[in-house]
C-alpha cells in the first residue's frame, strides 16, 4: 500500500519535471521521510509497554457524574468507573495510585481514546455495535448493566407518574450520548411530542434542568439517581419507572492491541471472579494461604503458575487489584450502593449466582 | 514574481541555464509548489492509511445514514427518520439565520451608538461611551452567559408566563406569539408588498430626476411608507381578511401553538449584536471622524441642515472609511455564532458535534466545518469588497 503510494508519486511528479534530478532528489527525499514517518508509527509498541514506560495510567472518565467519576471535597476522583482505572493500575504496577484521570464529555471520549491521548476509556460509555466496529474501539465487559429513564420535578408536575404522559414536555439530554438517539425512538414509537433542549456538557444539562429550562431529565437511570443528589431541592424530583432502553456501560481500549486488550478484560473478570470466591479486600492475605486450589490459581500462589505472567503481568495481579479497589462488589457498594448516597441496589449487577448478570469465565 | 530583470552577459553564451535569475526564479517557485501538493498529498495519504490501520471508518458516505436525533430549533422540515446530511443543513441554516439577524441588528445598533458618542448632548454621548466600554471588554462567550443565565433563565416558567400584549407570552423557556395563518386569496397581499416596494423605487428614481431638473424636492421616504404598508392593507380589506391568527395556549408542560423563539436562538442573536455593536460604534465614530470638519462646515455655508449635511455630505464619505473594518466585524460575528455550542443553540457546530460523536467520524465533519466557516466568509468578504467598490471616491 504503502509502497504503490510513493511510486505512483514519483512518477506523475516525473513526468511535470521531466530531467530535473535536483526536483527528484529532493521529492524522494520527502516521500522517504514520509515512508519512515510511517514506519514508526507501525513500529511503535503496544500500549503496556508505553504504560509502563510512562509509569502510570492515563485514564478517560466522565467530567463529573456521581458514583461513577467524580472529584470529591479533597479532589480526588471516585466512582465506579474510577476504581475500575484503579483496579488497571494496580495490576500493573502493584500500585492504584498509578493513574491519572483525564475528564472527557461524551464528545470527546472517542477522539480522545483513538487518537492515544488516553490508554482506555472508563466513561459510563455504552457499548453498541457501531462503536465496535466502526469507531475502532473494543469493549471489554459490561461493569455496570444500566437503562434509559425520565426524571421530572413532581412538585411542579403532580399529575405525572409516567413516561408515556410526557407528549409535549421540554426534555433535557446530553448531546452525542445513546440517550439521546433513545428518546427520539421512544417518543417517536409512542407518538408523542416533545422539544429537546441539548447540552454538550452534564453540568450544563444539569443546570438547565435546575433552572426549569426543561420539564424532563433523560439519562441513564444510575445517573439520575446521581443528578438528583445535586440539585437544589432533591425531594421534590422523581425519577419514573419505565426504561426505555439497554446501557450496558463498559470500559473500551483502542482496536488493534489485542495484549492490551486482555489485559483490560481479565482485570474486570478479575473483580468479579474475587467477588465470587469471597476474597475481599480485608481477607486477600489471608486467602493467599488458603489451601483451595481455584483460589491459589486466582491469586497466583500455585507452584509455577503462568497465569498472570502469560497476561503480561505478575502472577499477584488479583492479589493487586483486591488490595487496590477491593473486589467488584465492594467497589459497587462504595461507589454507587449501599455504602454511597446513591444507594441503587444490585438488581441485574448481582453476580450470576445471586440471581444478577455479572459473570466471569474461569480463571484457569 | 520575486524575479529580476538583470541584464543578460551578450558575449558569454557559456553562461549556464542554471545561473539563469529568471530561469532559476521559475524553478525554484515550481520547486516549493511541488513540494507543497507531495506534503498534503502525503498528509492526506498518512491519514488514511492510520485511520485504516486503527479501524477507523472514513469517507463521507456517513453522510447519508439516519440521523436518529431531534434538533430543537429547526427552519426546514427535520426528524430523526432524516439523514446525517440533513441535520448539518439544519445547522448551517441556523448559523446563517443567527448571523444575518445579528449583522443587520448589530449594525443598526452600532451606526446608533456610533454617532450618539458624537451627539452634542452630555448624557446620550456618556450613556453610549458606557455601553461600548462595556461590551468591548468583555469576552463574548460571557455576553451570551449573561442573556442566557443573568437574563432569560430568571423569567417565570410557563405556568406563570409574562403576558405580553396581542396574545405573546415571555417566559424561561422563550418568547411566544400568535401565528399567522393565511387563508384563501391571501396570496394578494404578498404581491401588493412587492408592488408597493416596486412603486416606492420607481417614486424615488423620479423624484430625484425631477429634483435635479427643477430643484423641487419630494417626501420620498413618507410616501414609500403609505406605498408599503398601504397597499398590502388595503389587499386585505379587498379580499374581506382571509387572516386568521393561531394564539399559544397553556397546556401540561409549555405553551402550545403560535410560534416561538427559543431563549438559546434569544441569547446568542441578543449577544452577538450588543458585542459587536460596540466595535461597530467605534468604527463609525472613527469613520465620521476621518471626515474632515471642512466638510460641514462647507455644508452648513450651503445652508445644509445638520441632519442633512450628516445624512448627504458626512455619511457618504464615512462609509468609505466605515467599510473595510466593518467586513471584519461581520466576519467576527459570524464565527463568534459558533459559540452556540455553550448554551444549545444547535448550529453548524454543535449539531455536526452530535454528527461527529453518534458516527465517529471526527477528521470528516472537521472538514465540513472548516470548508464551511472559511465559504461563508470569503463570500461575506466578496459581497464587502463588492460593496466598498461601489461606495469608493470616483475619480473623474
Amino acid at each position: 500500500m504503502l509502497s504503490s503510494h510513493i511510486k505512483k508519486t514519483g512518477n506523475s511528479l516525473e513526468k511535470t519535471e521531466k530531467g530535473s534530478w535536483v526536483m527528484k532528489y529532493i521529492i524522494s527525499g520527502i516521500l522517504g521521510a514520509a515512508a519512515l514517518g510511517l514506519m514508526a508509527t507501525a513500529a511503535s509498541a503496544g500500549t503496556l509497554e508505553d504504560v509502563k514506560a510512562k509509569g502510570f495510567l492515563q485514564c478517560g472518565v466522565s467530567t463529573g457524574l456521581a458514583g461513577f467519576s467524580a472529584p470529591n471535597d479533597k479532589g480526588d476522583w471516585q466512582g465506579l468507573d474510577v476504581d475500575f482505572c484503579r483496579a488497571v493500575a494496580a495490576a500493573i504496577f502493584g500500585d492504584g495510585t498509578k493513574v491519572k484521570f483525564t475528564p472527557l464529555s461524551a464528545k470527546e471520549r472517542f477522539t480522545a481514546l483513538q487518537s492515544g491521548e488516553i490508554d482506555m476509556l472508563s466513561r459510563n460509555t455504552t457499548w453498541t455495535i457501531n462503536r465496535d466496529t466502526a469507531l475502532g474501539l473494543n469493549f471489554v465487559g459490561v461493569t455496570y448493566y444500566d437503562g434509559q429513564g425520565f426524571m421530572i420535578n413532581a412538585k411542579k408536575l403532580p399529575g405525572v407518574n409516567s413516561a408515556l404522559q410526557l407528549s409535549g414536555a421540554a426534555v433535557c439530554v446530553q448531546t452525542g450520548t445513546t440517550t439521546e438517539l433513545n428518546l427520539a425512538d421512544y417518543f417517536k414509537a409512542n407518538k408523542m411530542e416533545y422539544s429537546p433542549v441539548v447540552f454538550e456538557k452534564l453540568e450544563e444539562v444539569d443546570a438547565a434542568y435546575d433552572a426549569g429550562r426543561c420539564d424532563v431529565y433523560t439519562t441513564d437511570q444510575s445517573g439520575l439517581y446521581g443528578i438528583r443528589l445535586k440539585l437544589s431541592s432533591p425531594d421534590d424530583h422523581v425519577v419514573l419507572p419505565e426504561i426505555i432502553s439497554k446501557e450496558p456501560l463498559g470500559p473500551a481500549v483502542r482496536q488493534g492491541d489485542d495484549k492490551w486488550y486482555h489485559i483490560v478484560k481479565w482485570v474486570y473478570f478479575g473483580l468479579l471472579t474475587a467477588e465470587e470466591l469471597g476474597i475481599t479486600q480485608a481477607n486477600v492475605e489471608e486467602m493467599k494461604a488458603s489451601g483451595n486450589p481455584e483460589i491459589k490459581r486466582v491469586l497466583g500462589t500455585e507452584a509455577d503458575t503462568k497465569i498472570g505472567t502469560d497476561l503480561g503481568l505478575g502472577n499477584d495481579w488479583v492479589v493487586n487489584i483486591v488490595k487496590a479497589v477491593g473486589n467488584y462488589g465492594e467497589v459497587f457498594e462504595r461507589n454507587v450502593g449501599q455504602g454511597s448516597p446513591l444507594k441503587i441496589a444490585r438488581g441485574i449487577n448481582a453476580l450470576w449466582t445471586k440471581g444478577g448478570l455479572q459473570y466471569a469465565p474461569p480463571i484457569r | 514574481m520575486a524575479t529580476q530583470d538583470i541584464p543578460q552577459d551578450v558575449g558569454g553564451g557559456r553562461a549556464s541555464l542554471f545561473y539563469d535569475p529568471k530561469v532559476r526564479g521559475i524553478f525554484f517557485q515550481i520547486l516549493v509548489v511541488v513540494a507543497l501538493v507531495a506534503f498534503v498529498y502525503w498528509i492526506i495519504g498518512n491519514t488514511v492509511e492510520n485511520l485504516k490501520r486503527a479501524n477507523i471508518a472514513s469517507g463521507f458516505a456517513f453522510l447519508n445514514g439516519r440521523a436518529g436525533f431531534d434538533v430543537s430549533d429547526t427552519l426546514i422540515a427535520f426528524d430523526s427518520d432524516s439523514t446525517y446530511r440533513r441535520a448539518l443543513l439544519v445547522g448551517f441554516i441556523n448559523t446563517l439565520v443567527v448571523a444575518a439577524a445579528g449583522i443587520v441588528t448589530a449594525s443598526i445598533l452600532g451606526f446608533l451608538i456610533g454617532i450618539g458618542r458624537l451627539s452634542h448632548n452630555w448624557l446620550i454621548r456618556k450613556i453610549c461611551t458606557v455601553y461600548v466600554e462595556l461590551f468591548r471588554n468583555i469576552p463574548p462567550l460571557l455576553v451570551i452567559f449573561f442573556w442566557y443565565f443573568g437574563v432569560l433563565s430568571v423569567l417565570p416558567l410557563p405556568k406563570e408566563s409574562i403576558e405580553l400584549p396581542f396574545g405573546s407570552f415571555l417566559n424561561s423557556r422563550g418568547f411566544y406569539f400568535p401565528k399567522m395563518v393565511w387563508g384563501e386569496g391571501s396570496m394578494l397581499v404578498p404581491v401588493a408588498l412587492l408592488l408597493g416596494i416596486a412603486m416606492s423605487w420607481f417614486v424615488a428614481r423620479r423624484a430625484k430626476q425631477r429634483q435635479m431638473a427643477t430643484g423641487a424636492t419630494f417626501p420620498v421616504f413618507w410616501t414609500s411608507v403609505a406605498l408599503i404598508i398601504g397597499l398590502p392593507f388595503l389587499a386585505l380589506v379587498a379580499t374581506g381578511f382571509p387572516l386568521s391568527f393561531d394564539f399559544p395556549q397553556k397546556s401540561t408542560f409549555n405553551l402550545t401553538g403560535g410560534l416561538q423563539i427559543k431563549p438559546e436562538f434569544l441569547s446568542l442573536y441578543l449577544a452577538l449584536s450588543f458585542y459587536t455593536a460596540a466595535f461597530i460604534a467605534e468604527i463609525v465614530r472613527a469613520g465620521i471622524r476621518g471626515v474632515s470638519s471642512g466638510q460641514s462646515e462647507a455644508s452648513a455655508a450651503l445652508g445644509l441642515r445638520s441632519a442633512q449635511a450628516l445624512r448627504l455630505v458626512v455619511v457618504p464619505q464615512a462609509l468609505r472609511i466605515v467599510i473595510p473594518p466593518l467586513t471584519s466585524q461581520f466576519l467576527n460575528l459570524t464565527k463568534n455564532s459558533s459559540l452556540a455550542i455553550a448554551i444549545g443553540y444547535p448550529d453548524l457546530v454543535a449539531v455536526g458535534g452530535t454528527v461527529l460523536n453518534q458516527t465517529g467520524q471526527a477528521i470528516e465533519i472537521v472538514v465540513i466545518w472548516m470548508v464551511v466557516y472559511l465559504g461563508l466568509s470569503l463570500i461575506t468578504s466578496a459581497f464587502m469588497n463588492w460593496f466598498n467598490a461601489k461606495m469608493a471616491l470616483v475619480e473623474r
